[in-house]
């Protein structure tokens, strides 16, 4: 089980900041599969992901990036701190 | 060392006072001040979120980065979030180091990386509705200097 979170517009289209999901997944990609084969929202926030960032147990990553040990996956959007 | 991600206004006078004062090996004070800018002329006010705990961390590891490479002998970053008005004041970036070229680099890089590597969202709200600010490639081009 691990929780996966949504940020700005993500959070919206998905509907819901935060989540727990029992997974198998390997990788983020294949949680992003497992994920979009839910419902048409997670297809529509998930669509491009090269329009998303991804942080696990909050550091930044890539979407091929291993989920094994890992507690928490954030999704989204490029920052725009400042 | 100081990092807060905070909803409240900050005292910039009242945190940039005794910045780097009292002590022998600081010759230069940086501080950069970021305001909600309106530049459309309708705008109501910015909304920022952001990501509790990666925030501070990420931050946190930005900072370090340039306290190691300009050797600063002191740094402040305050960053709010929630809902804010033209005008108000988003955040600060202050640099301690013994010389002005050292603060002066060193609040760029900090900015530069603040604006995309730390987890912030801004949300434009006006008369239309809201909408989602994106990021700008330059940016991201911004890192690519240091």
């Amino acid at each position: 089980m691990i929780d996966v979170l949504y940020f700005a517009w993500v959070r919206e289209r998905i509907g819901l900041p935060r989540e727990k999901v029992e997974t198998q997944a390997v990788t983020v990609a294949d949680l992003v599969e497992e994920l979009k084969a839910r419902e048409p929202r997670y297809e529509a926030a998930f669509a491009d992901i090269s329009a998303l960032r991804v942080a696990l147990d909050q550091d930044l990553a890539e979407f091929d990036a291993p989920l094994e040990g890992v507690r928490e996956v954030a999704f989204f959007p490029p920052m725009t701190g400042g | 060392m100081k990092v807060s991600v905070q909803a409240e206004p900050f005292d910039l006078g009242a945190e940039l006072a005794d910045f780097g004062t009292g002590r022998a090996d600081v010759g230069a004070v940086v501080s950069f001040t970021g305001i909600v800018r309106d530049d459309t002329g309708a705008m109501e006010a910015l909304e920022l979120e952001h990501y509790p705990g990666m925030t501070e961390r990420a931050i946190a590891k930005i900072v370090d980065q340039a306290v190691e490479r300009w050797s600063l002998s002191d740094v402040t970053v305050i960053h709010r979030h929630g809902r804010l008005g033209v005008g108000e004041q988003i955040m600060m970036v202050a640099t301690a180091a013994r010389h002005r070229v050292a603060a002066f680099e060193a609040a760029e890089f900090l900015m530069d990386y603040l604006k995309s590597r730390a987890p912030f969202w801004k949300k434009e709200h006006g008369p239309e509705g809201t909408s989602w600010v994106a990021a700008k490639d330059e940016d991201e081009d911004a890192l690519k200097r240091w």
